[in-house]
């Protein structure tokens, strides 16, 4: 039967199956061979906080979201297209987002009476046309992956697992995707496990010829290269662009880099990547708790080190007591927050932003911190950078606010030229060897002290969490000295403002409405904005990188619209600020639900305020 | 041990080591003797007088680093075993020391007090145990005898004590020693064993409180009862203590027991048990003469192994991913994987 190829611009696919089912690693392997054909994509793996829950149960979940396109595009896709479901539960969760006549890749095998039941369907999907409304393709992907293994004399339930490879070798066919970049990681992966290897091809190759030779499938598509920035483009996620940017960082300032941290859902990942730097001297400590992250981090700030924490909400929360240590002893530090669904244990596995006061006023004292946010995957890496950055000039803890979704999530990225990422110039002690050493003088312009490490003849001192004597960092109670002190460390940390770039508004320069975001929830807006002025609305898009000092120019903007939406994924933690701050009443779009914004949240409310 | 000992340019001095602070612990506490005795012991280890940090928690003694002329860190409540282990991770060639008090590290620090010792990162842990929170005025501690009465426990406290050469012992310390504020050789000697030691070493020092505490450790410091109170431990020597030297320790099955050795008596110095600070099971035995009334409190090192230590492991692997990937190229590390240029 003959197939039809279909030009298409923007597809979103969502590949659900069981936690065991490798679903998170088959939605990698779709993004890497989508990165390498150049379209521009976005992710979003939505996993379940339960490592495996009972199979075939609707609490088992695990999904994996993958928007890619020929244009260049902002968020991980609204409504997929496309729902890869291994089993009934995985439909069952994940149908009511499918758009309506969707494609719906489903592995009739596991559609048994138990699994069923399980997932809560009274009556099979399949045979009851409840699905009449999508393009619906049942494969039954166990006995196809069985047939194709069956000379290899391996155990069923290693064939079994090879099914994932089949979906994927489906949509590989479906979207002309090349299928070389998986074989050549299966081999690297399984490489003690030839059998493996075999078998897994085996199953991939299956799913693509199914695809090209079964009658069911009648269409498939192509989707051509983005024209994106010129350069050398790797897929990064979010955890791993952080911690290249603490390392690039620690090799700009020619500092080591040392990273103290706790195991934490979702920020472990970027402890397990700088682990396996240690040939750039990366020290990396997994601690006893959060508090041992950061004070080991503080100790090594102390002797000489780029020194870094990374965690998430909960950790903050108990690494508290430390930051202001930090902030009395003006050592640098960057702090990683990887947000998560709270408060207490909340949702670990899904996105939030609620963390924004905490990062900022999470303190006992008057201590203020700078604290910049990330707001896609690729961006860690830049926002990591510039946040180590500050810590060095200005001496000083920098929080940096990335989100579960931005830290598990990926895009194309630009490789940057070492040789163009600035040269970082820690703010040692420049004296004379005849010049006395006072530990908290201050450079006039930055305020930042001069930071000296042990094992420096003749510049012995003492620091810690008491008050300090302006100048010679002595312990000292005089009130007058600590309202000297409170005002100049809220002083230095508003200098950083000199450091942080001007506004830049996308879209309309002024006009009806002004959507302004933070971290993460820029994706949607843009994508939002994008399709808003298409049609002809008249908006700009203003996205805060710096929390913490807000930009000087930020309040001229403001008054540039007549109404001002702040999206956030919080009860509208930015909207206070920006009500305190500049006395303006935004409009709020406060969507707590673990996950992204949908473009078309925000268009819906951009369209209801702007009538 | 910090491997930088080199030979001075210029001998130190106790006065190289006292910072220009005002020292302002209560007259006659504890803390001062082990100022003292701290000072005199750092410029006789040979270690240049930058390469010394003092690092400390919260409470009385934590205010020791201020007193010390060399580099020191005043960390916050209970933190100081976490904050040493980042100086000495990034740099190995401190000589790093810890200085605590029981409240700090048997209680908001335990966690890092057992996990240091687990590690066996190269520092020194110097203990002072008075039994009693002292800056917070006067509550019972974790090392208070059950039924302490104090501000917080007027009725007498209900909690077990923690006993410190024991819990160091149980978290695999590879050096553990004690001495006391008013036995000045003593603590010399023995904070010279603790530098020596290749790994963490654990010193507990009894200090008295003049304020909230008096006389809590009379029994192992007034001149007519220490001697038969304190065993001093000696390597390969048998445990001999009292006035007359006449007292020895005795093991029935694995029941220690004080026994008169003399002429008349049943028994010799041969019944004696004999130190050993490498046999972790005497060590163990010795811990547990903590809060007992009828033995002697033993003074010295317990226990001292040889055993792996962290940093030095972490540059091992350092040094081994460098042979096994080449020195660090960031330019090619940001590149891994699958990637594609667009023109």
């Amino acid at each position: 039967m003959p197939k039809t190829l279909k030009h298409i611009d923007d597809v979103t696919i969502r590949f659900a199956g069981d936690s065991g089912d490798g679903m998170q690693l088959t939605g990698d392997r779709f993004t890497s061979a989508t990165a390498i054909i150049g379209n521009d994509l976005s992710t979003l793996p939505d996993y379940p906080a339960e490592i495996r829950a009972p199979a075939g149960s609707l609490a088992g979940v695990s999904a994996f979201q993958l928007h890619f396109s020929s244009q260049e595009i902002f968020s991980p896709g609204d409504n997929p297209d496309v729902l890869v479901a291994m089993n009934p539960a995985a439909l069952k969760v994940h149908l009511k987002e499918l758009t309506r006549g969707g494609i719906i890749i489903v592995n009739t095998a596991s559609f048994t009476a138990k699994n069923l039941k399980l997932a809560q369907y009274e009556t099979n999907p399949l045979d009851d046309k409840s699905l009449r409304d999508y393009v619906v393709y049942p494969v039954d992907m166990s006995r196809l992956v069985a047939h194709a293994c069956e000379d290899m004399g391996i155990t069923t339930k290693t064939v079994e697992r090879t099914k994932n490879m089949f979906a994927l070798g489906v949509l590989y066919w479906m979207y002309n995707r090349p299928m070389d970049t998986t074989i050549k990681w299966l081999k690297q992966k399984f490489a003690k496990k030839p059998e493996i290897v075999e078998a897994n091809t085996r199953a991939l190759q299956a799913g693509f010829n199914y695809g090209s030779t079964n009658r069911i499938f009648t269409t498939n598509y192509k989707v051509d290269a983005a024209k994106l920035n010129p350069g050398t483009y790797r897929n990064i996620s979010g955890n791993q662009a952080t911690a290249l940017g603490l390392v690039a960082a620690s090799v700009r300032a020619n500092l080591p880099l040392f990273y103290g941290s706790y195991p934490i859902t979702p920020a472990s990942d970027i402890l397990h990547h700088l682990a396996g730097f240690r040939n750039f001297k990366v020290k990396t400590f997994q601690a006893e708790d959060e508090i041992a992250g950061i004070t080991s981090a503080i100790g090594a700030a102390f002797a000489g080190s780029l020194a870094a924490t990374g965690t998430s909400g909960p950790g903050v929360a108990l690494k508290t007591e430390a930051m202001g240590l930090a902030v009395m002893t003006e050592l640098p530090l960057v702090i990683v927050n990887v947000q998560r669904g709270g408060p207490a244990t909340g949702l670990p596995t899904k996105t939030e932003q609620a963390d924004l006061f905490q990062a900022l006023y999470g303190r006992n004292g008057e201590a203020p911190i700078p604290v910049i946010s990330a707001r896609s995957p690729g961006d860690c890496f830049a926002a990591a950078f510039e946040a180590a950055q500050v810590a060095l000039k200005y001496m000083t803890p920098v929080m940096v606010l990335t989100d579960g979704y931005v830290g598990n999530g990926s895009e194309p990225w630009i490789i940057p030229n070492v040789a163009d990422l600035p040269e970082i110039k820690p703010n040692f002690f420049q004296g004379d060897e005849d010049e006395a050493f006072l530990p908290y003088k201050r450079n006039p312009d930055t305020l930042a002290r001069d930071w000296v490490a042990p094992g420096t003849p003749g510049r012995e001192h003492r620091i810690g969490g008491l008050e300090k004597e302006d100048g010679s960092g002595n312990v000292n109670y005089d009130p007058e000295n600590h309202h000297k002190m409170v005002t100049l460390r809220d002083e230095k940390i508003k200098r950083v403002v000199e450091d942080i770039r001007p506004c830049r508004i996308i879209g309309e320069q002024e006009g009806d409405l002004l959507i302004l975001t933070w971290g993460s929830t820029r994706g949607a807006a843009r994508a939002a904005l994008q399709k808003l002025l298409k049609e002809g609305k008249s908006v700009g898009h203003m996205h805060l990188r710096w929390l913490n000092p807000l930009p000087q120019d930020l309040g001229g903007i403001l008054d540039k619209f007549e109404k001002i939406l702040i999206p956030e994924i919080n009860l509208g933690q930015l909207a206070q600020i920006i009500r305190a701050r500049y006395l303006k009443e935004p409009h709020q779009l406060n969507l707590v639900r673990g996950r992204p914004f949908l473009t078309r949240e925000i268009m819906d409310k951009v369209n209801e305020l702007t009538g | 041990m910090a491997k930088n000992e080199t030979t001075m340019e210029k001998q130190l001095t106790r006065m190289d080591f006292a910072s220009d602070q005002v020292v302002k612990w209560c007259p006659g506490c504890g803390d001062y003797s082990i100022l003292a005795q701290v000072q005199k012991v750092f410029p006789t280890l040979g270690i240049p007088k930058e390469n010394y940090v003092v690092i400390s928690g919260i409470g009385c003694s934590s205010r020791f680093p201020y007193y010390m002329d060399t580099y020191g860190f005043h960390g916050i409540h209970g933190r100081a075993a976490a904050i040493a282990t980042g100086v000495k991770l990034a740099n190995p060639e401190l000589s790093v020391w810890i200085v605590t008090g029981d409240g700090d590290s048997m209680s908001i620090g335990g966690n890092h007090f057992i996990h240091l010792l687990r590690r066996n990162v190269d520092v020194n842990i110097l203990l002072f145990n008075n039994r009693i929170y002292g800056l917070t005025k006067g509550q019972y501690s974790p090392t208070s005898p059950l039924g302490k009465v104090t501000k917080s426990t007027p009725m007498g406290s209900l909690d077990h004590p923690f006993n410190p050469p024991a819990l160091a012992l149980g978290a695999d310390a590879s050096f553990v020693a004690r001495t006391i504020d008013k036995e000045p050789k003593h603590m010399q000697e023995i904070i010279k064993r603790s530098h020596k030691h290749h790994g963490t070493s654990f010193l507990e020092i009894y200090q008295n409180c003049l304020i909230f505490n008096d006389g809590e450790f009379d029994r192992y410091t007034d001149k007519d009862k220490k001697a038969d109170n304190v065993l001093t431990l000696e390597h390969g020597k048998p445990m001999i203590f009292g006035k007359n030297k006449d007292k020895g320790i005795h093991l029935a099955g694995n029941n220690p027991r004080v026994v008169s050795i003399g002429a008349e008596g049943q028994w010799s110095v041969d019944d004696l048990l004999v130190h050993d600070e490498h046999d972790w099971i005497i060590a163990s035995i010795l811990s547990h003469f903590t809060y007992r009334e009828d033995l002697p409190t033993p003074i010295g090192v317990l226990y001292a192994k040889a055993q792996s230590v962290y940093e030095e492991l972490l540059d091992d692997q350092c040094h081994q991913a460098v042979k096994l990937y080449g020195k660090g190229d960031l330019q090619k590390l940001m590149s891994e994987g699958d990637t594609w240029v667009v023109k």
